[in-house]
């Protein structure tokens, strides 16, 4: 609970640094801000699970593990944001004021008890994210995605809120706890069919912000036109808390009407893994690439509500958690890298890659950690997370699913590698030759990203079953 | 503890080469991986050959999956243990003939690679052997990438790609297995994936039946065994030479190893309901590799095929599920890994004087060079596998070992030896006697440091091959163990 007030007040004194025109304060604060948020986050882990507000929000273990996931990326995303600080200086503090709310926004999401928090949650987080990814106001491509996204996310919303509408006529409840048992209860057997169209509605909605085939139309157009940075938000953020509220919503509400979602999502998993997998192949820029791989790994983070165990522990949720995290930090580091390499050679395709391991060891270096984590290759904490899952699925009897998930792992190998191969075995083009200057703390930054994935690559053992 | 610091001593070594600039790095690589080899040695010298895991470490690496950091080392482990050791020191040596771009990173990977060989080597669980099974591929790919020729991008893409689908498909039927196990040691977990858990498992055979495949096809490509070898000729060829060395004397053998841990004592009744049918692929290999072998015009090349046919020799002593075959099989692997690193080594030489490494290109080196002659000579008749020599005593207890299994398929194994005989002898008359061409002309003998190279792996021929002894005790009881557990 304390993350919540802190960010919201904290977030709104940032927005007041920007009335004091101290621009180059703008990112330590942010970062000191989180940094406390954080703190209190870590000591909300040892105190018992309580609920605030006539039971809307409980912070338990559960929701603190994955506040813990979102801050901590934001964290480490921030600094990279310098460049895009120098080129729009003159509304600096409301963006980084957004994204503070929007994690407001996600920690919601990631500890709601009641509907009505659900959509809050999802819509304090949404409404930023329509906001920054328009950001680069100059550019058309930007202001495609701020309309695209928009547009069809506030589609997704209206469905979202007509499942939670039709969920409440079926079960008279908007409080998790009471629609579970409403579920179970036979009296409403009558309005079963009124309950799966809630519940269809609203994985729907929710397939929506985390990108899931086959409502991923949106995912690669707004990740190209959106500030690499902001992208990277995107895709870690708002898929950590979307697959949050996920879990908890069928754990919490609908664990009596698995017989009928489970294989809704078994379907839109593998679908969802074929897409994001095989689209990604086809890619020449990188950064549409990581928008497909991202489609690809909401796949299989669905892998992990398919092995649904009807807690908010135990395989399930602890692979959802331990994937998140290794997803995010690998994430944060090739979208790092990338924007490093845009801003200086203005180039988003896989040859603007070439020679970097030559002018920029480092860099090179952080990006072959980030994308052997991404296709799930021992030694960085992305196997872990697979694996785990992929147990966790097989433990549950999904074998095919699981076989499925895998032969689409290797296809992801493919495209994986492709920038490890320009970065590291084709030579420089003449124009891209000079190194790319990289501040000290973005390096140490970085260095820091690459640790921790191999981190839970070799010693997964320290997150892995905390849930 | 003595198995950890083997296994981690390279890693560190290699950590540690970032601070180490320009032609120092060489000396502390070299440095490191003789001391490495010391250590090895001294594990040996303590070691008692009996059938159990010695020097073993075992901690919790996972505990709420039930999974353990498990080291140890039977006679089997220890020999390739040993192998890695003796020849890693060698190979960096070789390398330090060739400028390389960057060279700290280039021995660092070698020392990297190091670590994951000696972890499958050594490792007590599945899911640790796996994680070192994809550790020692990492070093490598980079190694053939960088460095290697002009097709080495996709030539290494290739590699990769093929290597690391093989080997998910064994992880998969490991994820199988480890649901089958009952709750770890420790209490925490519902399964265990310790390799005595597997070994203790009943599976009936159906099961069994598929497990083989998922499992084999790992080994299968790493080895590798026709037809999955698509990848071996084209990756051995335009590797630079240090890494060739690496894949074909050392990697290679991670298959072989496989099978006689894993695949056998874990899927008996798959092994023997389809071990007819990898008899007979390896024997196709055999005869295949050589045949192809005799029309390279490549030197590189030829090796490369050379080794496709031992290795399918080696492969069919294994699936001969015979002691003889079995044990031939371990010396083998000591003996190959020698020879082909020597090979490989004098392909090198010779191409690093005259610049190519075609056969027609070359010729007439025997009268100004004495020193590379003999030593080829030996290298080359250790690998035709002439008696004395560390290839006979193998071959011929492998080819024993598969006349046991069916005489047929001995009898067309056998053809291996005039076969291996005609692609090598040419090749020696070839490039060695007759006429000098424009190429060989001003060609110097060896010097001290390829002689340095040389020597200890001539020695080690003639160790194998007068003594075989030494290392056969060493094995016997693992082989026997290997062989009674797939009586259950």
């Amino acid at each position: 609970m304390a993350s919540i007030i802190l960010l919201s007040v904290l977030g709104i004194a940032n927005l007041f640094l920007g009335f004091l025109r101290s621009n180059r304060m703008l990112l330590p604060a942010a970062m000191v801000i989180l940094l406390i948020v954080f703190g209190a986050n870590v000591y909300d882990w040892n105190a018992p699970a309580q609920s605030y507000f006539n039971k809307m929000l409980t912070i338990d273990r559960f929701s603190v593990a994955f506040t813990g996931i979102v801050v901590l990326t934001t964290l480490l995303l921030l600094p990279f944001s310098q460049k895009y600080v120098r080129d729009n200086e003159a509304n600096l503090a409301e963006y980084y004021s957004l994204l503070l709310f929007s994690l407001v926004g996600a920690i919601m999401m990631v500890s709601y008890d009641n509907m009505l928090m659900l959509f809050v949650g999802i819509e304090i987080l949404s409404i930023s994210m329509y906001v920054v990814a328009g950001s680069d106001k100059r550019n058309v491509r930007s202001n495609e995605a701020a309309l695209k996204y928009f547009l069809m996310g506030s589609f997704a919303t209206g469905i979202l809120l007509f499942g939670i509408a039709l969920v409440y006529g079926a079960t008279g409840a908007f409080q998790l706890s009471e629609i579970g048992t409403a579920v179970t209860n036979p009296a409403n057997d009558s309005l079963r069919p009124m309950l799966y169209i809630g519940i269809l509605l609203m994985l729907i909605g929710i397939g929506f912000k985390v990108s899931a085939a086959p409502f991923h139309y949106w995912t690669p157009d707004v990740y190209e036109g959106t500030p690499t940075f902001f992208a990277a938000f995107m895709s870690t953020v708002v898929k950590t808390a979307g697959f949050a509220a996920f879990l908890k919503l069928l754990v919490q509400a609908f664990p009596a009407a698995q017989d009928f979602w489970i294989p809704t999502i078994v379907a839109m998993c593998a679908l969802t893994l074929l897409i994001g997998n095989v689209g990604a192949v086809a890619q020449q820029s990188v950064k549409r690439m990581l928008a497909y791989s991202s489609i690809s790994h909401a796949g299989y983070l669905l892998i992990g509500l398919v092995a649904f165990n009807g807690q908010l522990s135990g395989l399930s949720a602890n692979g959802i958690f331990f994937y998140s995290l290794a997803y995010s930090i690998a994430t944060v580091a090739a979208f790092g890298v990338l924007k490093l390499v845009h801003d200086q050679r203005q180039r988003e395709d896989y040859d603007g890659l070439n020679g970097l391991a030559r002018t920029n060891p480092l860099l090179a270096f952080v990006m072959t950690i980030a994308m052997l984590s991404l296709a799930g290759i021992p030694l960085t904490g992305g196997f872990f997370g697979k694996f785990f899952l992929f147990g966790a699925a097989v433990d549950k009897g999904y074998i095919g699913l699981v076989v499925f998930a895998v032969v689409m792992s290797m296809v992801g190998i493919y495209y994986y590698l492709r920038p490890i191969i320009a970065m590291y075995m084709k030579p420089a083009d003449d124009d891209v030759a000079t190194p790319i200057a990289v501040g000290s703390f973005q390096s140490a930054v970085l260095f820091v990203l690459a640790l921790l994935t191999v981190a839970l690559g070799v010693l997964p053992g320290l997150v892995s079953g905390i849930l | 503890m003595l198995t950890a610091l083997l296994l981690f001593f390279p890693l560190a070594a290699a950590l540690l080469l970032h601070f180490v600039k320009g032609k120092a790095g060489r000396v502390f690589a070299f440095g490191a991986a003789l001391l490495e080899f010391l250590v090895a040695v001294y594990a040996a010298i303590t070691f008692n050959a009996s059938n159990t895991g010695q020097l073993e470490v075992n901690l919790p690496w996972i505990a709420s999956a039930g999974i353990s950091f498990h080291i140890g080392m039977d006679g089997l482990s220890l020999l390739l243990v040993l192998l890695t050791t003796f020849l890693v020191p060698l190979i960096l040596l070789a390398s330090f003939r060739h400028d390389y771009k960057n060279e700290s990173a280039f021995y660092a990977l070698v020392l990297f690679m190091q670590t994951g060989l000696i972890g499958v080597f050594t490792s007590m669980d599945a899911f640790l052997f796996y994680f070192f099974w994809e550790v020692a591929l990492i070093p490598i790919y980079f190694l053939a990438g960088i460095w290697g020729g002009e097709r080495r991008v996709a030539v290494t893409f290739k590699f990769f790609l093929y290597t690391i689908i093989g080997s998910l498909f064994m992880l998969a039927g490991f994820v199988y297995l480890y649901y089958q196990t009952g709750p770890a040691a420790n209490g925490l977990a519902a399964h265990t994936s310790d390799l005595q858990a597997f070994y203790n498992l009943s599976l009936t055979a159906a099961e069994q039946s598929w497990l083989f495949w998922l499992i084999f096809i790992a080994f299968a490509v790493k080895m590798p065994i026709f037809p999955f070898h698509t990848w071996q000729p084209d990756t051995y060829t335009e590797a630079p030479a240090p890494a060739t060395m690496l894949l074909s004397g050392i990697m290679l053998k991670m298959g072989i190893y496989g099978c006689l841990r894993w695949l056998l004592p874990i899927t008996p009744l798959g092994v023997s309901q389809w071990g007819w049918l990898i008899m007979i692929l390896a024997v196709i290999g055999i005869i295949y590799g050589a045949i192809i072998a005799i029309r390279q015009r490549d030197m590189k090349r030829l090796i490369a095929y050379s080794s496709l046919s031992h290795v399918g020799l080696m492969a069919a002593g294994v699936f001969s599920l015979t002691q003889m075959g079995l044990q031939g099989a371990v010396v083998q692997m000591l003996a190959h890994g020698v020879n082909v690193v020597g090979m490989f080594f004098i392909a090198d030489i010779i191409q690093r004087r005259t610049n190519t490494r075609l056969i027609p290109e070359l010729g007439g080196l025997t009268q100004t060079t004495p020193l590379l002659s003999v030593s080829f000579l030996v290298v080359l008749l250790a690998t035709v596998a002439l008696p004395l020599t560390s290839g006979f005593v193998g071959e011929f207890l492998l080819l024993a070992g598969v006349f046991q299994y069916n005489n047929w398929l001995g009898a067309v194994a056998g053809i291996t030896i005039i076969l291996g005989a005609v692609y090598l002898l040419r090749m020696f008359q070839r490039v060695m006697l007759g006429p000098a061409t424009a190429f060989t002309a001003a060609f110097r003998d060896l010097n001290g440091a390829e002689l340095a190279v040389l020597v200890p792996l001539i020695v080690m021929i003639f160790w194998i091959g007068l003594f075989p002894n030494t290392f056969l005790q060493m094995s016997e009881p693992s082989v026997i163990r290997i062989l009674s557990l797939m009586q259950r």
